[in-house]
């Protein structure tokens, strides 16, 4: 029986942990210190809303732990010795381990912009953060006005939350258009008017020049760099995106890039070290995907294959075709392979848009200009069927194939009205051009 | 600097608070309450009708401008914002103040009529039911009764609380059409349809109330002797009722559910079902989902179904051995048929589902030989005896325990406390057959989308049922549970597109998964498929 500690009681620690109980019977230790119990992260946002409790977004009762004997720790790890087996926390109590996986996860990234850390200044990440904004943000009496700075996923979470409170919101988006990094033009345009739409000050191309506070300390004022406005607020949200969770592990001799480096077992350079979910680096990364995944379906995959390794069963990391989801205020978001943007698509990548006259519901499909083998789609207010997009990846299917078949891969629940014949007409009005 | 709060629900302010059209919208419709008590306390209103009219359009119009100040300016999507803030849907002072309110009347309208001033042999009604008069006689020729008093607000709460819902949900065709069925077969089904019938009745010709939607087990009363006798004594019509009152027990409901789960009843035609999913929409999220209560539930409801199930046969074999010169059917047959019927049923069920059910079988069979036990006390009883208990009295005891206290007292008294289908979950004979069926002879499932779940709760949270659907979606396995009414809010208020109600085929319906779509293809089939 192996003495099993994991550091973080996040979806990759937990998971792991899981399914080392469903494997073994070794002794198995998670320790976290931010909270007592496993939470979604992602859900957070829906306490602050309203939507939900906190004790809501805990997917396991209480006595679950007890029953698969996992048990709970809180405490913050500051030290690991590799050579030693133990980890140490900041009470200075050390903790043996024959096996340790590191899933520490994230923390919001910072750039070194001057007052980034006065009071009011946060990010969105943990049960922390949580509480911070309900302090710093109870409603708009105390909070006049909030400015957000970065456009990506946690950006438009956070402005959304401030809104169901009434809030004003400046929303900072260093990009000429939402997300456009990530998604093609077409979509990203109709989020810019989305986000809009609910009464969010949404500043394209400007970034943040320094964060001004007042005689407590306290935030007072933004300024833009690009156009030196001053716009006061009381504060300020960091949601310039995610770094792994690391700083503790500097002295460990543990391999550090931007996250822990592991292999495609997931294994550290220290022996019976392994790393997963945010905070991991794949020396190289897999397929399109990129070496850190802040993902939180990646977080669980990595935690069902390490634990399958730890058992004695070596199982690399093998991700499948890439999807994803989010929701942008009221869209709904879902993607199935590979649709770059066009800023950071290649040559042989085109791309069929359509987009619904009136209504917030658009689709890209990515094709490959030569074979016409179909490399992707994005939909927006259109679910899909995960299961249906798999299989059409792995059989390479083609692009007027998916077409022809959306229809089999709708998810929309019952009675809702279907785009696939204009979809078709569309496409076939593109093809007719291009011929 | 205000200081930090642990409890959330206490501290958010912005999204608690009603904006000036609600706050008219809550005041027409108070004032037509208002009408409805001071009615009650015996203020005389000299022109009834009138004062009906104004009463209910209030409450009416005043649901309706409250619909448009919460979701009139808003864009199509999930409006559960500050449901936990609000004192009125978290439990809160209002809460328990509306849960104590509504069950007062329930205890009232059960036990007490004549304080709404029902008119006792023969008298004129008073109060609240002589209000209700002029409505009555417009629609069967008779005097208001408590029923009726009943009848019309349930109705009115339906299509009100209806119109509010199908607001809410503007960009779901499926919820809005299933609370537009809700509407119809309320007002339609089981208020307008039956109060005209009655005016068909004369001295020598007369039909039971029937709402021929509500079928046994949950209309408990269905096989009671002075129903049937009214039945057979109305010649074809009334045999007709009788013959589809029993053919959608046995050929209707069991095709319905098989092709499309219990939905088709439970949220879609049923009364209770009606009210819970429009009038109680605000209190889905109160539902308890623990392990505990799961527990709870099942021995609950399956027993009640089972002292249905008694109740009714003894009630029936007791009139058919005293009076078996009037039916063809007779007590020994009788009693016998239903053993023979539930016995089979039993076996098919041990037969094909073993595997799936495990020691489910068990509970299974100890609620059939308590089924037995009692049928074999019944026929050696002397007279109409059962054990100790005359039949009536086992009739008026569930009548009380489970018509009255359970379903109407506590299910929808403590709608704002325990949530808006505690008698569909726990107390509901009907639901429970429904859901036997569902679980193990049935199309309908929720399919989870592959590995896009997100553990985020909405789905647990706002499932009237306390089904925990987050524990299956997390895991990739569609949710196939006896007692989802599959209202669908658990796929609309999904912020990631995993969840969808489907009929299908049973082939991988049940699809129990270790680990999910999107990992490694080999530990796929290790994990989910070598156990």
């Amino acid at each position: 029986m192996k003495n099993i500690v994991i550091i973080g009681n996040g979806i990759a620690g937990v998971t792991a942990a899981r399914h080392i109980r469903k494997l073994s019977d070794h002794k198995i230790t998670i320790i976290s210190a931010e909270t007592d119990y496993f939470f979604s992260r992602t859900a957070l946002m829906y306490v602050y809303m309203g939507h939900m409790k906190f004790e809501h977004t805990q997917p396991y009762e209480k006595y679950f732990w007890k029953k698969n004997r996992i048990d709970l720790k809180r405490a913050y790890i500051n030290q690991i010795l590799t050579e030693a087996k133990e980890v140490v926390t900041t009470d200075a109590e050390r903790i043996p381990y024959d096996s340790l996986i590191i899933a520490t996860g994230s923390k919001p990234n910072k750039f070194g912009w001057p007052g980034q850390d006065l009071d009011g200044v946060q990010g969105l990440y943990s049960y922390q953060d949580l509480e911070k904004l309900e302090a710093n943000a109870p409603n708009k009496d105390i909070c006049n006005r909030a400015v957000i700075v970065g456009g990506g996923l946690i950006g438009i979470e956070m402005a959304e939350m401030l809104r169901t409170r009434d809030i004003p919101v400046t929303f900072l988006v260093r990009e000429d258009s939402f997300w456009n990094g990530v998604l093609p033009s077409g979509e990203s345009e109709m989020i810019n008017k989305h986000i809009k739409s609910h009464h969010i000050d949404l500043r394209l191309g400007v970034n943040l020049e320094e964060i001004t506070a007042d005689e407590h300390g306290r935030v007072k004022a933004i300024k833009i760099a690009e156009t030196g406005e001053i716009i006061e607020c009381n504060v300020v949200g960091l949601t310039a995106g995610v770094s792994p969770n690391i700083d503790f592990l500097k002295e460990s001799g543990i391999e550090l890039g931007r996250g822990v480096k592991v292999n495609r077992l997931l294994e550290t350079n220290a022996k019976d070290v392994y790393a997963i979910g945010d905070c991991a680096e794949q020396h190289d990364p897999i397929g399109s995907r990129r070496p850190i995944e802040a993902v939180w379906y990646t977080g669980r995959m990595m935690g069902e294959t390490v634990a399958q390794t730890i058992c004695g069963n070596d199982t690399e990391y093998n991700p499948g075709h890439w999807f994803n989801s989010a929701k942008f205020l009221d869209i709904e978001y879902q993607t199935y392979g590979w649709v770059f943007s066009n800023k950071s698509k290649k040559d042989n990548e085109l791309h069929f848009h359509w987009k619904h006259p009136e209504k917030d519901m658009c689709i890209t499909v990515a094709y490959d200009a030569i074979t016409n083998t179909f490399l992707g789609i994005n939909t927006f207010g259109i679910r899909m069927r995960h299961e249906v997009f798999d299989q059409w990846l792995t059989n390479k299917v083609s692009v007027a194939f998916v077409i022809e078949h959306l229809k089999e891969a709708n998810f929309d629940p019952e009675f809702y009205t279907h785009f696939e014949k204009e979809i078709i007409r569309a496409y076939q009005v593109q093809q007719t051009i291009n011929a | 600097m205000s200081t930090l709060q642990k409890d959330m629900s206490l501290t958010g302010q912005a999204p608690k608070s009603l904006n000036t059209t609600q706050k008219i919208g809550t005041i027409v419709g108070m004032t037509g309450l208002i009408i409805l008590v001071l009615a009650a306390f015996n203020i005389n209103f000299p022109n009834k009708p009138i004062w009906l009219t104004i009463s209910l359009l209030a409450i009416v119009m005043g649901v309706a401008v409250f619909t448009k100040g919460a979701y009139g300016n808003k864009q199509e999507g999930i409006k559960n914002d500050g449901v936990w803030f609000k004192s009125i849907s978290s439990r809160g002072f209002l809460a328990w103040l509306a849960g104590i309110a509504l069950t007062g009347f329930y205890i009232v309208l059960y036990f007490f009529a004549e304080l709404l001033g029902l008119g006792v042999d023969g008298a004129a009604n008073t109060g609240l039911i002589s209000l209700f008069d002029p409505l009555s006689r417009f629609l069967n020729g008779g005097q208001a009764s408590q029923w009726f008093v009943y009848g019309t607000l349930y109705t009115i709460a339906i299509l009100a609380f209806g119109y509010k819902f199908i607001n809410k949900y503007k960009h779901n065709r499926y919820e809005q059409l299933r609370t537009a069925s809700v509407m119809f077969f309320q007002t339609a089904f089981a208020f307008v349809i039956p109060e005209l019938m009655a005016r068909l009745n004369t001295d020598d010709f007369s039909l039971p109330y029937n709402d021929l939607k509500n079928m046994w087990p949950l209309n408990y009363y269905a096989f009671d002797q002075w129903r049937v006798d009214e039945l057979i004594n109305a010649q074809t019509v009334g045999i007709v009722f009788l013959i589809f009152g029993i053919l959608s027990i046995f050929v209707v409901s069991p095709i319905l559910t098989y092709k499309y789960g219990k939905r088709w009843y439970c949220s879609w035609v049923c009364g209770c079902g009606g009210l819970a999913e429009t009038a109680g929409d605000a209190f889905r999220q109160l539902s308890d989902k623990s392990m505990n209560a799961w527990k709870i539930e099942r021995w609950v409801i399956h027993s009640v179904l089972v002292f249905s199930v008694v109740m009714t046969t003894a009630v029936i074999s007791t009139y058919l051995g005293y009076d078996d010169s009037k039916y063809w059917l007779t007590k020994d047959v009788f009693l016998t048929g239903v053993a023979v019927f539930l016995g089979l049923l039993f076996a098919a069920i041990w037969y094909f589902k073993r595997d799936e059910l495990a020691k489910d079988a068990q509970y299974g069979a100890i609620g059939y030989l308590v089924v037995v036990l009692s049928l074999i006390g019944i026929h050696y009883a002397s007279s109409s005896t059962l054990f100790l208990f005359e039949a009536g009295t086992l009739r008026t005891v569930y009548g009380f325990l489970i018509g009255s206290v359970f379903s109407g007292v506590i299910g929808t008294g403590f709608y704002p406390i325990f949530g808006n289908r505690v008698w569909c979950r726990m107390g509901c004979p009907m639901a429970a057959i429904l859901g036997m069926q569902q679980r193990l002879f049935s199309k309908f499932r929720i399919t989870t989308n592959g590995g896009q779940c997100i553990s985020c709760g909405n789905c647990s949270t706002y499932c009237e049922m306390g089904i925990d659907v987050r524990a299956y979606a997390q895991k990739g396995e569609n949710i196939i549970r006896s007692s989802c009414v599959g209202c669908g809010v658990c796929s609309a208020v999904c912020p990631r597109g995993v969840l969808k109600l489907e009929n299908d085929s049973q082939d991988g319906r049940i699809n129990p998964t270790e680990v999910l779509l999107g990992n490694d293809v080999d530990l796929m089939e290790l994990m989910n498929h070598n156990k």
